[in-house]
C-alpha cells in the first residue's frame, strides 16, 4: 500500500479504536453510504510509488521541459524572469509558515498576521495607496475584482477597460462580468495606448470604473494626464493595473489619481512556475475599504496592551456576510505574499530601484539593437519600461521555434491577442538578461530567414 | 511568554543592503532620455533598509510566533489539516517546473503538460467525473468556475429563467458568496432533525427557476447525506444541476464518488484532500470536474493528448472563457500529483478509512464530556455544541483559547451556523491514537476548569506570545498599515 | 425585573428597532435588547438623506466584529437626517441606544403605520418570550 509513512495508525490501534467506538469493522463506519453507491472495487489508479520512485518519475517530467535555467528568455506579458534572492525560499520554507491555515486564531498566528500587515504596508508604500489586502489569486482575478469593487462603490454596473490592458486580465474580467451579467466595454487603442478621446466619449453616468494598465501590456508608459479628472468628474472609479517593479521609477498610482491599484506581484521574488502560484494584489484609497475583497490584517492590542495583529473588517467576507459578501474569496496566495515581502525587505528602496533601472537600461539597449535590423520595427512610439512590441518579418511562432533551436526562448507571439498587429512579438528584457544574451538574441533574429 | 515583536520598518538602518545585483553591462542612457520627467515618481519610497541577516532573523522570529501542522495537532474542522509530505515540496521546487514561463512554446513544456494531463486523469477517477480543469486557484474559485459552467449550460439551452441556486443552511460561507458572484439568487434549504437536507423542504423549494443545488457531502456536520440519490432525482427532474463542494472529500475516497452519486459538477480542494500545504492562507488549488455533457463549457485551455504530444486546446466555442491568467496554481498541482502517485488506490482508501476512524474515535471520547447534537456515525469530522459550557461562562471561543494553552490548534468554532456554540473537529488520518487521546484529555481538563472557574478560562489564553486580542478596537479604528509617525 | 431598558412613548418592532414620533418626523434606532444581543457595534452603514425607505425593509446595516445585521425601518418615509456621529463612534448605539445612538430620522409617509408597532408593555412581553426560546 502506498503512503503508509503518512498513516500512523497500526492494525492494533485500529482494533482498539473500533472497540472503543463499538464498531465491528471500519466498513461499519461507512454504513451510512447507501450500498448502491459504494465502490465494489478499488479506484483504477496507477500503482503507488515509493518516495525515490516518485521523485525520479516527477523529475523526469520536469526534465522534459526546457526551463529558463536552460535558455535565456525574452518572454514577459505579466510573468517575468526576474531575480529571486536565495533567502526567500528559506523563509517561505519555514514550515511554521507554510503548514499553517488562515490565521483564525491570532494568538498563535502572529507570525503570518504580522507578515501580512507588513506586506500590506509595503504595497501601500509602493503604490501610495492607503490600504491593501492580503492577496488575490493573480493579476487577472485582482483586476476583475477591483472592477467589481468599483461597481459596489458606485452602485453602477458598467465597466470600461482599455484594450491596452493585458489580454490575460481582460479574458478573466470577461468571464467574471459575463457570469454576473455586468456590461464590460473595451476602449480601443490609439498608437498602442488607451484612446483617451474614445474613452471620453464612452464614459457616462452609468460607468462604475475605468480600468487601465501602466505600463500597459506593450510596455508603454501611457500618457495619463487628465484621465483621473475625467473619471472622477463622472463619479467613476479609476483602476490601474501596475507592475510593482516599475514603481520605484514611475509615478506611483496615487500621483495620477488612481483609486484602486492592482496587478501581478510575481516579479517580487516569485518564480514563474508555469503561471502559478502568482500574486494578485489590490491596494486602494481608504474610502474603498468596505468594498475590498479578501483578508485584511489590522493592528490592535492584547489584554495586556501588547501590540499585536488580527484579521479585521471580516464582516466584508464570505464566512460572515455570506451571499452579501464583497467577494467569495477565502484561500488566497498568502505564502506568495510572504515571498514578496521578504523580497521587498531584502532589496529595500535602493535595490528595487536598481532592478527597475537595470530592466529599463537593458530593454532600451535591446530595443535599439533589434530595431536596427531590417524587418524588425518598434510598433509604437513612446516611453517603454521593460518590454516592447515589434513587428517581425514572418510568423512569430516560427521565429520562436528557430530561436529555441539556437538556445533562446524568444518573445511573446501577439497574433492571437492582437490579430490586428500580426505578425508581432512582445519582447521583455529583465535584469536577469546579460548583454551577451541580448547580443546573441539580436544576432539570431538578424539571421532569421 | 508575552513578547511584542518589532515591525520590519522599525529595524535596519539607512544605507544597509540585503541583496546582490550585477552591475549594468549595457551602455547606460540618461534616465530622462528613457522616462520623461513628468512620468517619474516624486513620492519617496520608504521601504526598510536591512542587511540579509536582519531580514532572515526578522522572518525567522515571526515564524516562531506561528503554529502549523508541523508544530502540532490542528483539528480545524472542514480544513483537512493533514500532514504535508516533504517530498511534495521537493518535486514542486524542481527548476524544470518553477523556472517555466507560461507562454513558452508547447514543445518546451511537454513535461508540465503531461503532469497536468496525468493529474486530470487521476482526479477523474477519484471523483467519477469525465473532465477536470485545474485552472481554479482555490476552492472558492472552483465554486465560481463550476457555477459559471452550470450557467453556460442553461444559457446555451436557451433556459434563461433559472436564476436561483439552492444551498443548505449548513453550507460553507463561500457557497452563498459564490452564488451571488455568479449573479444568482440564494435559496436556503433547511436541515431536518438528523442534520441532513430536509427532503420535503427541498421539494418545496425546487422549481423551473432552480439552476442548481450546491451540496457538501459529507456535510459540514460530518454526516453523509444518505438521501443523496433522491436529492439528485429531485434536482434533475426539475431541470437543475447538482454541484458538489469537495471540501470534505477526504472522508470518502475509494468508498464512493460524487460522480456516482449524481453530481454534475465537482470542485476539489487540493490543499485539503491531497496534502498540499495551506501556506498561512494560500496558495490553494480548486480543480473542477464535470460530466461529459458539461465538458464543452470548461475554461480554456484544456490539456489534450494527440499523437504523442500534449497540447493546450483553446478551441472550445462554448467555454466560459478564462478564470485565471494562465493555468491555475501549477506548483500546487505538482504537489498533489506527487501525493496521488505515492498513495495509489489502496493508500487513498486507507486515508479515508483512517480519517473516519480517527473522527469517530475522538467523537466517542469527547461525547462523554461534551454535548454532541447529532449523535450518529460521523465521517471525517463532527460538531460539538459548547452551549452548556457557555451557560457556565465559557463558550466555544473560550474553549478554543484554552486549547492554545494546551499546545493544540483549536477546532473551527461557531461554524456550522446550525449548531449553537459549535466546535467542529476534524482530526484527519495523519494523527496518532496517542495524539487523539491527549487532545481528548485536554478537552476534559478544560471542561473541568470551566466547572471550577469559567472566568479564568474565558480570560485565556495565558501562555501564548500575545494574550487575547481586542478585535473590537481593530474593527472600530482600523490600523491597516504601519506609518512612520504612528509609534513615535 | 426587566433586564433590558424599554421606554415609554417609543414604538417597537419585532426585529428590535424603535421609532419615536417627533413633529411629523420619526427618529429610528435599535433597542437596548438589540444592542445587547449584537454585542459591541463596530460599524454602521447609514442610509442617505433623501432615500425612500419602506416599513419592514432594510434601511441600514449594523456590524459587530463577527456579525452583520440589517436594520429594518419601522415605518415608511423619506430619510431626512442620519446620525453621522455613528461613523466615528458606532459604540453610541451600545451606550445610548435610545438617545445619542439614534440612527436616522424620516419624514413619515403614513402616521397610521405607528399602529402596527408595539408599545412598551407589548414589547417587553415580546422580548421575555424571545428570551425564553
Amino acid at each position: 500500500m502506498g503512503g503508509e509513512h503518512y498513516l500512523p495508525l497500526t492494525p492494533d490501534d485500529r482494533e482498539k479504536m473500533l472497540e472503543a467506538i463499538g464498531a465491528a469493522s471500519v466498513e461499519e463506519l461507512f454504513s451510512d453510504i447507501p450500498q448502491k453507491l459504494r465502490l465494489d472495487k478499488l479506484l483504477q489508479l496507477p500503482p503507488p510509488l515509493s518516495e525515490p520512485e516518485a521523485y525520479k518519475h516527477i523529475s523526469s517530467l520536469a526534465g522534459k521541459n526546457i526551463s529558463l535555467n536552460d535558455m535565456p528568455s525574452f518572454l514577459g506579458g505579466g510573468v517575468y524572469d526576474h531575480f529571486v534572492p536565495a533567502i526567500i525560499k528559506h523563509i517561505t520554507g519555514r514550515s511554521e509558515f507554510y503548514t499553517s491555515y488562515t490565521p483564525y486564531q491570532p494568538e498563535i498566528s502572529q507570525g503570518v498576521l504580522q507578515a501580512i500587515f507588513e506586506y500590506q504596508t509595503m504595497l501601500c508604500m509602493l503604490t501610495g495607496m492607503d490600504v491593501a489586502n492580503a492577496s488575490m489569486y493573480d493579476g487577472g482575478t485582482a483586476v476583475a475584482e477591483a472592477a467589481i469593487m468599483g461597481c459596489g462603490a458606485t452602485r453602477r454596473s458598467k465597466v470600461l477597460v482599455s484594450r491596452s490592458v493585458s489580454p490575460f486580465y481582460r479574458h478573466v474580467m470577461e468571464s467574471y462580468f459575463r457570469s454576473r451579467g455586468l456590461p464590460l466595454e473595451e476602449i480601443p487603442l490609439r498608437d498602442g495606448q488607451t484612446d483617451l478621446a474614445a474613452m471620453e466619449k464612452a464614459i457616462d453616468s452609468d460607468v462604475a470604473a475605468v480600468v487601465l494598465q501602466q505600463p500597459n501590456f506593450f510596455g508603454l508608459v501611457e500618457e495619463l494626464t487628465g484621465v483621473s479628472d475625467l473619471v472622477h468628474e463622472h463619479k467613476a472609479v479609476l483602476v490601474a493595473a501596475v507592475d510593482p517593479l516599475s514603481l520605484p521609477l514611475l509615478k506611483a498610482p496615487v500621483e495620477y489619481g488612481v483609486d484602486i491599484a492592482v496587478g501581478e506581484g510575481q516579479g517580487l521574488g516569485v518564480p514563474p512556475t508555469f503561471g502559478g502560484p502568482l500574486l494578485g494584489f489590490i491596494a486602494a484609497r481608504e474610502k474603498f475599504i468596505r468594498q475590498m475583497p479578501g483578508r485584511i490584517a489590522g493592528e490592535t492590542v492584547d489584554v495586556e496592551g501588547n501590540r499585536a495583529y488580527v484579521l479585521t473588517l471580516q464582516t466584508r467576507e464570505q464566512h460572515i456576510r455570506r451571499e452579501k459578501a464583497a467577494s467569495n474569496i477565502c484561500s488566497n496566495e498568502a505564502l506568495v505574499a510572504l515571498a514578496a515581502s521578504v523580497y521587498m525587505a531584502a532589496l529595500g528602496p535602493a535595490g528595487m530601484r536598481e532592478v527597475a533601472e537595470l530592466c529599463l537600461q537593458k530593454s532600451a539597449y535591446a530595443r535599439e539593437k533589434i530595431t536596427t535590423i531590417k524587418g524588425y520595427d518598434l510598433l509604437f512610439d513612446g516611453s517603454y519600461f521593460k518590454e516592447f512590441p515589434l513587428s517581425v518579418p514572418g510568423d512569430p511562432a516560427k521565429i520562436n521555434e528557430e530561436l529555441i533551436r539556437h538556445g533562446i526562448i524568444g518573445g511573446l507571439d501577439l497574433s492571437s491577442y492582437y490579430p490586428e498587429l500580426d505578425p508581432a512579438m512582445l519582447v521583455a528584457v529583465t535584469e536577469n538578461r546579460s548583454r551577451e544574451e541580448i547580443d546573441r538574441f539580436v544576432s539570431e533574429l538578424e539571421g532569421w530567414k | 511568554m508575552r513578547k511584542e515583536k518589532a515591525l520590519i520598518f522599525e529595524l535596519g538602518r539607512s544605507g544597509r543592503k540585503g541583496y546582490s545585483l550585477p552591475p549594468c553591462d549595457v551602455p547606460v542612457k540618461e534616465l530622462d532620455e528613457l522616462i520623461p520627467h513628468k512620468m517619474k515618481r516624486q513620492l519617496s519610497l520608504d521601504l526598510p533598509e536591512l542587511s540579509e541577516v536582519e531580514v532572515i532573523r526578522h522572518y525567522t522570529e515571526l515564524s516562531t510566533r506561528n503554529f502549523g501542522v508541523d508544530t502540532g495537532f490542528y483539528p480545524l474542522g472542514s480544513c483537512t489539516m493533514k500532514y504535508n509530505p516533504k517530498i511534495n515540496e521537493e518535486t514542486a521546487a524542481l527548476p524544470g517546473f518553477t523556472r517555466l514561463h507560461p507562454c513558452q512554446p508547447e514543445s518546451t513544456v511537454q513535461g508540465a503538460l503531461e503532469l497536468l494531463y496525468n493529474t486530470e486523469q487521476l482526479l477523474k477517477e477519484v471523483t467519477g467525473m469525465d473532465r477536470v480543469t485545474l485552472q481554479p486557484a482555490a476552492g472558492a474559485h472552483g465554486e465560481l468556475t463550476g457555477l459559471m459552467v452550470i450557467q453556460a449550460y442553461h444559457r446555451t439551452r436557451g433556459d434563461h429563467k433559472r436564476n436561483k441556486v439552492l444551498i443548505p443552511l449548513s453550507a460553507h460561507g463561500t457557497n452563498p458568496a459564490t452564488v451571488s458572484m455568479a449573479g444568482y439568487e440564494v435559496i436556503q434549504v433547511p436541515s431536518d432533525a438528523r442534520g441532513l437536507v430536509d427532503l420535503e423542504a427541498l421539494r418545496a423549494a425546487v422549481d423551473e427557476t432552480t439552476a442548481a443545488l450546491m451540496l457538501t457531502n459529507p456535510s459540514t456536520l460530518g454526516l453523509f447525506e444518505e438521501d443523496i440519490l433522491e436529492i439528485a432525482e429531485i434536482i434533475h427532474q426539475a431541470g437543475g444541476l447538482l454541484y458538489y463542494d469537495g471540501a470534505n472529500l477526504n472522508a470518502i475516497m475509494g468508498y464512493t464518488r460524487p460522480g456516482d452519486m449524481g453530481f454534475d459538477v465537482v470542485h476539489l480542494n487540493i490543499h485539503k484532500t491531497f496534502s498540499t500545504p495551506h501556506g498561512g492562507g494560500g496558495p490553494g488549488s480548486g480543480p473542477v470536474g464535470v460530466k461529459d455533457r458539461l465538458a464543452s463549457y470548461l475554461p480554456v485551455p484544456v490539456v489534450e493528448h494527440y499523437g504523442g504530444r500534449f497540447v493546450l486546446n483553446y478551441d472550445l466555442p462554448d467555454s466560459i472563457g478564462k478564470i485565471h491568467s494562465f493555468y491555475g496554481n501549477f506548483g500546487v498541482v505538482v504537489k498533489a500529483y506527487t501525493y496521488l502517485r505515492m498513495m495509489g488506490a489502496e493508500g487513498l482508501k486507507q486515508v479515508s478509512a483512517d480519517a473516519v476512524l480517527n473522527a469517530n474515535y475522538l467523537m466517542n471520547l469527547l461525547k462523554k464530556t461534551f454535548n454532541l447534537p447529532y449523535d450518529r456515525i460521523c465521517k471525517h469530522e463532527f460538531v460539538l455544541s459548547a452551549r452548556p459550557e457557555k451557560k457556565k461562562g465559557a463558550g466555544a471561543g473560550d474553549i478554543a483559547k484554552a486549547l492554545l494553552d494546551k499546545g493544540f490548534h483549536p477546532p473551527t468554532v461557531y461554524f456550522p451556523l446550525i449548531v449553537e456554540e459549535a466546535l467542529m473537529i476534524e482530526p484527519t488520518e495523519t494523527e496518532t491514537k496517542e495524539t487523539l487521546d491527549a487532545f481528548a484529555a485536554a478537552m476534559e481538563d478544560i471542561a473541568a476548569a470551566i466547572e471550577e472557574d469559567a472566568g479564568r478560562v474565558a480570560a485565556g489564553p495565558h501562555t501564548t506570545v500575545v494574550g487575547r486580542l481586542d478585535e473590537v478596537r481593530a474593527a472600530r479604528n482600523p490600523v491597516l498599515r504601519w506609518r512612520e509617525s504612528q509609534d513615535q | 425585573m426587566m433586564k433590558y431598558k424599554v421606554l415609554e412613548s417609543y414604538y417597537y418592532t419585532e426585529k428590535h428597532e424603535w421609532a419615536k414620533s417627533d413633529n411629523g418626523e420619526a427618529v429610528v434606532g435599535l433597542t437596548d435588547y438589540a444592542q445587547d444581543k449584537l454585542g459591541e457595534i463596530v460599524f454602521v452603514e447609514l442610509p442617505e438623506v433623501g432615500d425612500d425607505v419602506a416599513a419592514g425593509k432594510s434601511a441600514a446595516v449594523v456590524e459587530s466584529v463577527k456579525a452583520v445585521s440589517d436594520l429594518y425601518s419601522p415605518l415608511s418615509g423619506t430619510v431626512t437626517e442620519v446620525n453621522e456621529e455613528l461613523l466615528d463612534q458606532p459604540e453610541l448605539i451600545n451606550k445610548e441606544p435610545y438617545g445619542a445612538g439614534w440612527i436616522f430620522k424620516l419624514e413619515v409617509k403614513d402616521e397610521g403605520e405607528f399602529k402596527n408597532l408595539m408599545e412598551k408593555a407589548a414589547y417587553e412581553e415580546f422580548i421575555i418570550k424571545e428570551e425564553e426560546e
